[in-house]
């Protein structure tokens, strides 16, 4: 096998008739067929290395006949074939024989796989532009031609995106029965072949000549738009941008609109659902008059669809649309129209519709300006951010910066505040849990003095909260706020009430003390940890309660790293010794553990001894 | 694609008289028919022995589960209980043989799914086949969808008749040469060879079901289709496998309030929105994917109310449909229950169009058959190519076609004994009670192990195959 051949030494090999620099080629094209995929794709990939030694001559006559039937292969050896032939034209002889390529490449134009057919199209593509203008007609135009008339449909639907690479450099002629091809493909039989068309249509539209577009163009668009299938109809919608930006204002409203309008109101969901996802493109295509007239009402409806999907999507557009509209009217617009809709989307009965809008609509109070925002926006962002999703809340959150610049902290802070502190103290713990989860992030948005006014008793009082994992979020947050507010920040409101919750008579909040240390005294630093943390953590070995010590034995291994060696030495290893002599076993052994230096699992150092999930 | 005319005159009618030969079945297939398995001759009579099936016992694993012609017909494929498919290929016309046309050869056999376990849920995952569905044709390979109860797999299956030569670093014999003695490069020439047909997973679609898949169905718009269990249908696009879309889900959220599951799905033939879906309690759903991304609520309601009088312990059983199938035109919907076939026309929700009946004279045996639990045999139905004939089958080997127009209809049977190679199939009959003429059979002394489940119709031409438990058979009508 070929793989036994590697262990010839190149030495050997440098004989009298051998040419050493042969091996390594033969090597690789033996491999082109070795059993094993992924040495043929290693070869596969250094096809340019094999057709450089071969020369321009053999490759053309001998490797490249033999890879055009090579189309047996896996998809991932037939991508990277498909991907070196695009760049194949100096090892063929230049662009005077870059012909050559087409065979390969048009037998991989037909599998079945799409991104191999995908990919060999792309370099069908590439390799046109080399083709000289007679060589495009005489090689190229009749390939496409061949593509495009094949009995099977994958030959077709590779076809439909060479036509517009290959249309503006050809003979009106040619330009004739290309169109004529184009055509054909539009009302193929397998609505494969009509999606094909139906997504290059836009493509082929910007090469053809403004009579055509407007002759052949728009009755192929019109059809497709109209087809009995609606995977291919929701393409043509894609296409309707490209077509409306190449056709004069004037035109629109005849040719393009009655379309439009027939897919923003389609029978099948899908259809308008893609209408909904390209709105902002279409509303830039089509202008600002089109825009006022036709795609306000639209807009509203499809806000207003009885399919939720379809609402997501149009949600997700609101604020770009809301931005695009024409600036003379856009205020009016939005406080008459588009407002009314959103309102009811607040209470939507679909949650992703509803968080679809929160990501968004917090953009709107910049459009809107200050009073606007006060009056209409603040009491819709209110509701979304009681949402009982936790989705929809979060996209409020970390939105909160945009209507801060527009209405100012204070008025921020009086409105939304109370809000989240309401939720801060839900009696539910995983609501409370999914609030500490956007405190770095509010802190981030609102700045260090508001948050020490407003936020920070709220995230010590989640330290003594009765469920762990709300304990466990909280320390975690601290470490999160330490990282953004700096450790002098920590020094003066953290560490004190943290180091002061060691004489809590609750052995719980005790061993928190424990976990914040834990997890702030890398973000704190030597100084800080060694003078405040490391004295309470010393004390707290006489511990009545074993838990708290054993938890002393692991917070001094993990605080270790922090302190410097004479500290270790001095304070640390006597407390670690009097605990290794401990009389309970547990502490006794972490006591050891810690001595040994081994390194704990992450796990082992975060799990509860006492779980007190209450659900 | 312009769907086949309905109800032209049926060329079936001489069918239904007296006509059917036999043109092949499994037993005359000869060895020479696996030629393409070109390992050793040991290789070839194991395969054989696996999948000719010429012998008299059989295995549990040789049970036919599914029949499906493609769409052209020139390809028919049968799974079975052991997870295997078999793929049988339409001997091409030739002029000195002109009877062997319509015979078909076995083309590629390979095991499509293996017995599986589930871990998490303690529970064993059958190899057995429960459907094949084949795509249309896209290139020159074929494309099939099969199934079993937990994972839908795509499966091409291609031709090669060209093998690369010439290597370098080895000789013709495969000896290792030299490397000093390498002075040019080889590259490799592709030679004709024997025609070698190989099947290869192309999609494993797993994952999606938590009940057991009866159903799987290719939608008109050529890019996904659907696979249906006892209480969801999914829909997949055919190359993504890591992700599908529910559209149906009819679990209730408390398992104790499920008084009916879903028995078949399928596709209308080319509005790519429109499918249907058959129930446990004799009713079929027509859902329209346009109107919303969950089709829960349907927008046709097909049911025929109860005749009151006919209420008995066995009628909600009975009235179960096991099968569902649109027309080739799209029009009609024929479905089977335990002792009949209606079609339904789509625009008409009350009442069937017309009902056959398949074997009433069962009625009043419907007790043990609840003990032997045959009454919940899924028998499968299917249409002729012009949607003028009904086929489906019954048991003692025995299956029923039913002529729309002329409103006759046939008993016959599918057995090695009765009916020879190119012979003409005699029509069968029961005797319900009373004398039994001579040529009849009694209805006590029907085989109810022997039965007709699955059975299919070349697309265009009069050819059926039908699975009688371990042996696959193939009629058409009389060629002159």
């Amino acid at each position: 096998s070929a793989g036994s051949c590697h262990s010839v030494s190149s030495s050997g090999m440098a004989g009298a008739d051998g040419d050493d620099s042969l091996y390594p080629i033969a090597v690789l094209i033996d491999e082109l067929r070795n059993e094993d995929v992924q040495l043929r794709l290693n070869s596969i990939k250094k096809l340019s290395t094999i057709a450089l030694a071969l020369g321009v001559e053999r490759t053309r006559t001998e490797l490249l006949p033999f890879l055009t039937d090579t189309i047996y292969d896996e998809d991932e050896v037939l991508l990277a074939l498909a991907e070196q032939l695009g760049n194949f034209t100096m090892l063929v002889g230049g662009p005077e024989y870059v012909h050559c390529l087409l065979p390969p490449l048009e037998s991989l134009a037909t599998v079945e796989e799409t991104v191999v057919r995908d990919k060999a199209v792309e370099s069908l593509r590439k390799i046109s532009h080399e083709h000289s203008p007679v060589d495009l007609e005489v090689h190229f135009e009749p390939l496409v031609k061949r593509l495009a008339s094949g009995d099977w449909f994958t030959s077709r639907t590779s076809a439909c995106g060479l036509f517009s690479v290959c249309y503006p450099r050809v003979s009106s002629t040619v330009k004739a029965e290309i169109r004529q091809h184009f055509r054909n493909l539009c009302s193929d039989d397998t609505p494969m072949v009509r999606r094909a068309a139906a997504s290059k249509l836009g493509e082929f539209a910007k090469v053809l000549e403004l009579e055509y577009v407007k002759s052949d163009i728009i009755s192929l668009f019109t059809a497709l738009a109209s087809d009995e299938q609606d995977s291919v109809r929701l393409l043509a919608v894609e296409a309707c941008v490209s077509i409306a930006t190449l056709l004069p204002q004037e035109d629109l409203e005849t040719l393009v609109m009655p379309t439009l309008r027939q897919a923003a109101e389609d029978k099948s969901w899908r259809v308008r659902y893609m209408v909904a996802d390209k709105f902002s493109e279409l509303q830039k295509a089509v202008g600002p008059e089109i825009t006022k007239n036709d795609l306000v009402p639209a807009f509203q409806n499809l806000l207003k669809d009885c399919e939720a999907e379809v609402r997501a999507a149009a949600a997700n557009k609101v604020k770009e649309f809301c931005e695009n509209l024409p600036e003379d009217s856009r205020e009016t617009i939005i406080m008459t129209h588009i407002l009314p809709c959103v309102k009811e989307l607040v209470s939507d009965t679909n949650q992703h519709v509803k968080s679809a809008l929160a990501s968004v609509i917090m953009g709107l109070s910049t459009i809107l300006g200050k009073d606007n925002t006060i009056e209409h926006l603040l009491p819709l962002f209110l509701a979304q951010l009681k949402d009982e999703c936790p989705e929809v809340r979060l996209n409020i959150i970390s939105n909160l910066d945009c209507v801060n610049e527009v209405i100012g902290i204070r008025q921020l802070s009086q409105s939304l505040l109370p809000a989240i502190v309401e939720l801060a103290e839900d009696a539910k713990w995983r609501v409370r849990l999914a609030i500490i989860e956007y405190m770095p992030l509010l802190a981030g948005q609102l700045g260090v003095e508001f948050f020490d006014e407003k936020l920070n008793s709220l995230c010590m009082a989640w330290l003594v909260d009765h469920v762990y994992a709300i304990r466990e979020a909280a320390t975690c947050n601290l470490t999160k706020l330490v990282e953004k507010f700096g450790a002098e920040w920590a020094q003066n409101t953290i560490v004190p009430k943290v180091l002061g919750m060691a004489n809590d008579p609750n052995y719980l909040h005790r061993m928190t003390t424990l976990f914040c240390i834990n997890a702030l005294s890398e973000a704190c630093g030597q100084e800080i940890t060694t003078k405040h943390m490391l004295p309470v953590v010393l004390k707290m070995s006489n511990d009545q309660v074993a838990n708290v010590r054993f938890n002393v034995a692991k917070s001094l291994q993990k605080i270790g790293p922090v302190l410097d060696s004479n500290c270790l030495q001095t304070e640390v290893k006597p407390v670690l010794e009097k605990l290794a002599a401990d009389q309970d076993i547990d502490v006794k052994y972490f006591a050891q553990e810690a001595i040994r230096g081994r390194d704990y699992d992450d796990d082992d150092l975060e799990a509860p001894d006492i779980t007190l999930y209450s659900l | 694609m312009t769907p086949p005319t309905p109800a032209s005159p049926s060329p079936c009618t001489f069918w239904l008289g007296l006509g059917a030969q036999i043109s092949s079945g499994f037993s005359r297939l000869s060895p020479p028919c696996c030629v393409f398995f070109a390992g050793s001759d040991i290789d070839t009579r194991k395969i054989n022995n696996s999948f000719l099936r010429d012998h008299n016992y059989a295995t549990e694993a040789d049970i036919i589960s599914t029949v499906e012609f493609n769409s052209t017909g020139e390809l028919l494929a049968t799974g079975d209980k052991g997870g295997r498919v078999v793929v049988f290929q339409r001997e091409q016309e030739s002029k000195n043989q002109p009877h062997r046309r319509g015979e078909y050869n076995v083309y590629s056999t390979f095991q499509s799914h293996e017995p599986e376990f589930d871990y998490l849920k303690s529970l064993e995952i059958e190899e057995k086949i429960n459907k094949i569905r084949w795509l249309p044709q896209q290139n020159a390979a074929y494309f099939l969808l099969s199934t079993n109860d937990k994972t839908v797999k795509l499966w091409k299956i291609s031709e090669r008749d060209k093998r690369p030569e010439g290597y370098n670093l080895k000789d013709e014999d495969g000896r290792i040469r030299d490397p000093t003695t390498i002075t040019a490069l080889r590259v490799p020439v592709l030679r004709p060879m024997d025609l070698m047909v190989e099947a290869t997973p192309r999609r494993v679609f797993s994952n999606a079901h938590t009940y057991h898949i009866n159903s799987i169905s290719v939608n008109s718009d050529y890019e996904t289709y659907m696979s249906t269990d006892d209480l969801r249908i999914n829909l997949w696009h055919l190359e993504i496998t890591n992700r599908s879309f529910n559209i149906v889900d009819i679990k209730p959220a408390n398992m104790e309030e499920l008084t009916e599951v879903i028995t078949a799905a399928e596709f209308h033939p080319n509005q790519c929105n429109t499918f249907v879906y058959s129930s446990s309690k004799g009713s079929i759903r027509l859902c329209d994917m346009r109107a919303a991304a969950l089709c829960d609520n349907h927008s046709k309601f097909f049911e025929e109310p109860e005749d009151p009088s006919n209420r008995s312990f066995f009628s909600e059983i009975i009235s179960s449909i096991s099968d569902v199938k649109f027309s080739h035109s799209g029009r009609y919907l024929m479905t089977r229950d335990y002792l009949t076939v209606k079609v339904w026309d789509l625009n008409m929700e009350s009442k069937p169009l017309e009902t056959y009946q398949v074997h009433d004279y069962l009625r009043s045996k419907l007790c043990s058959l609840y003990e032997n639990d045959c009454i919940f045999d899924k028998f499968e139905c299917v249409w002729n190519g012009t949607d003028s004939v009904l086929m489906t089958g019954s048991y003692n080997n025995f299956f029923r076609m039913f002529d729309r127009n002329t409103k006759r209809d046939v008993t016959l049977e599918a057995s090695r004994e009765n009916s020879k190679p190119r012979a003409i199939l005699k029509p069968r009959k029961v005797c319900v009670g009373g004398k039994r003429r001579k040529d009849e059979i009694s209805v006590d002394s029907l085989d109810f192990s022997k039965k007709i489940l699955h059975t299919a119709w070349h697309p265009s031409e009069n050819i059926i195959a039908v699975a009688a438990t371990n042996n696959l058979y193939i009629f058409q009508d009389k060629v002159n």
